[in-house]
């Protein structure tokens, strides 16, 4: 398990396309990764994520990156909130 | 008049529920319960959002006992609480969220104080107390309303609980990641809690993290009552599992080998339930073991003509399914998909008429149709395409007015713009025309 009081580290730019394209490619999204902004909302008016894809790219990143994610984490809404911040959150937490 | 309990449990000391702080006594339960009860609005309908699980049966039991209809939505879109509204205008809602914009009446769970001076009494309700109203989508846009007496969901979740086998006297306790709001989890994450004898866990895991914390959480013999959805997340994921009782699907069929790796892995029995909104639970099978569906006792099947419809036990009036069932037996059947015009996507349903009906009523839309891919049947869920004329409209803004309409699991993806649709001489869409289009679509993409 990880720990969720580890310093944040900032995403680099390669690592937020990295995230765009496997969550493009996991959930057969019809945009390119340069055009998902890196701080639009990944809900609703944004890239219209809903719960079902939330856990879908979840698991990706869990085997991707080596973390597990939680919804009782104080930060869950924040994580998904940005590619931005779903890319710093792994970038903090990841373990491979 | 006959009456059925609140709840089975008899000992005041029994355990009905377990929260973070622990165990929940039915003592402290009915406390609360008179406590919320004492709380609410001189309204008759309630709106019951609470998220945690042991909140939402607070509530639920709060209104049974002061006579109020709890109303269940299919979802809690701004469109749908409009329509909530001009069915029931004196309707409030419960929430435990500080986050709630629901634009009714608003009553925020309160801390209860704990205190136990009461006497002990378990409410009995009248059989014919109608207690809540489920809604499906409906072909017109329009929620359709399905009334609940209490004793027929009683009497359903009973033939449930034994079917199960979860009538006995070691108590259990159930664990759902499905919400209780709709018909599945009211019926097999609270209401079979309540007239078994077990306990329910307040959690509603998400990602398989939590299931496995919230599982652990609480003590064995468990049951975890879930979906295709999460079970496969579940496996996906290769958590250590904590020990399982029982594994319990309902809301899409699973595959037989889907349905083998959940037991090998849970190493429990995996049992499927089937029924809808309008008749509740009806029928089992353990999909590891035989595909044929075995239905509750007391209730038929009977055809008439390409449809089949359910009687008997709990069934009030005779209901026609939505769903494709060839009866072989007169105790089991086939179940073959869906009928044409429903889609089931993640357990919620909505018909396609209903569907293209509110995308041509987009202003700026000249045509358009939804489209339903064939399902992968591996756990993986299959979205909605669509196909639109509607030129100089832009993707964002037609997304964004049927967001207002209809839950995000229904939003088309891929959303398709094309210069007329494959309409035959009669103005008729065959579906293999879709089909085509949808095809030479994503034979482009992959190119």
């Amino acid at each position: 398990m990880q720990d969720n009081h580890k310093p944040p580290v900032s995403s680099t730019a390669e690592l937020q396309h990295e995230v765009a394209e496997l969550m493009i490619e996991c959930l057969n999204l019809e945009v390119a990764a340069d055009q998902i902004s890196a701080d639009a909302p990944l809900y609703g008016e944004g890239l219209g994520l809903d719960s079902i894809d939330v856990l879908e790219v979840a698991l990706m990143v869990s085997k991707r990156y080596g973390l597990q994610l939680r919804a009782d984490s104080a930060d869950n809404q924040h994580i998904f909130s940005s590619l931005r911040s779903l890319a710093d959150y792994i970038a903090t937490q990841r373990t491979r | 008049m006959s009456r059925f309990p609140l709840v089975s449990h008899v000992s005041p000391d029994s355990i009905i529920a377990w929260r973070t702080e622990g165990a929940v006594t039915l003592r402290q339960f009915l406390t609360e319960v008179s406590q919320l009860a004492a709380r609410f609005p001189a309204r008759g309908h309630l709106l019951n959002m609470c998220s945690d699980r042991y909140r939402f049966s607070v509530g639920l039991a709060a209104a049974i006992v002061t006579g109020k209809v709890s109303l269940l939505p299919s979802t809690h879109t701004p469109e749908t609480v409009r329509q909530i509204k001009v069915f029931a205008p004196d309707v409030f809602c419960l929430t435990d969220s500080d986050l709630c914009t629901v634009d009714l009446p608003l009553l925020r769970y309160p801390v209860m104080s704990g205190s136990q001076a009461e006497a002990f009494a378990i409410p009995q309700i009248d059989a014919s107390q109608r207690i809540a109203v489920v809604f499906t989508s409906g072909s017109t846009g329009t929620p359709q309303p399905h009334p609940k007496t209490w004793g027929a969901l009683v009497s359903s979740v009973q033939a449930e609980a034994a079917r199960l086998g979860l009538l006995h006297n070691i108590p259990h306790t159930l664990i759902g990641t499905v919400p209780p709001q709709h018909m599945y989890g009211f019926e097999s994450t609270v209401l079979m809690a309540w007239h078994s004898g077990n306990a329910l866990s307040h959690a509603q895991p998400f990602y398989p993290a939590d299931i496995c914390q919230a599982l652990a959480a609480v003590p064995t013999p468990r049951v975890l009552v879930s979906s295709p959805v999460h079970l496969r997340a579940l496996l996906d994921a290769e958590l250590a599992l904590p020990e399982l009782a029982l594994v319990v699907s309902a809301t899409a069929p699973l595959s037989a080998q889907l349905a083998q790796d959940v037991e090998a892995r849970c190493h429990a029995p995996l049992m499927e339930i089937y029924g809808s909104t309008e008749t509740g639970l009806i029928a089992t099978r353990r999909p590891a073991q035989s595909e044929e569906w075995r239905l509750l006792p007391g209730i038929k099947l009977i055809a008439d003509g390409d449809s089949v419809c359910a009687c008997g036990g709990h069934i009030e009036t005779m209901i026609a399914m939505g769903d494709m069932l060839e009866p072989v037996s007169d105790e089991h059947f086939l179940l073959h998909g869906r009928l044409a015009d429903l889609v089931n996507i993640a357990g919620k349903r909505h018909s396609l008429t209903s569907l293209n009906h509110l995308l041509n009523s987009i202003p700026g839309v000249v045509d358009g149709a939804f489209y339903m891919p064939d399902e992968s049947g591996n756990g993986h869920i299959t979205r909605l395409a669509a196909f639109v004329v509607a030129p100089g409209l832009q993707a964002p803004r037609l997304l964004a007015a049927l967001r207002e309409h209809i839950d995000p699991v229904f939003l088309p993806r891929p959303l398709l713009f094309v210069e007329e649709l494959p309409r035959n001489r009669t103005g008729k869409l065959p579906r293999a025309a879709l089909q085509a289009l949808f095809q030479a679509h994503a034979a482009q993409k992959s190119a």
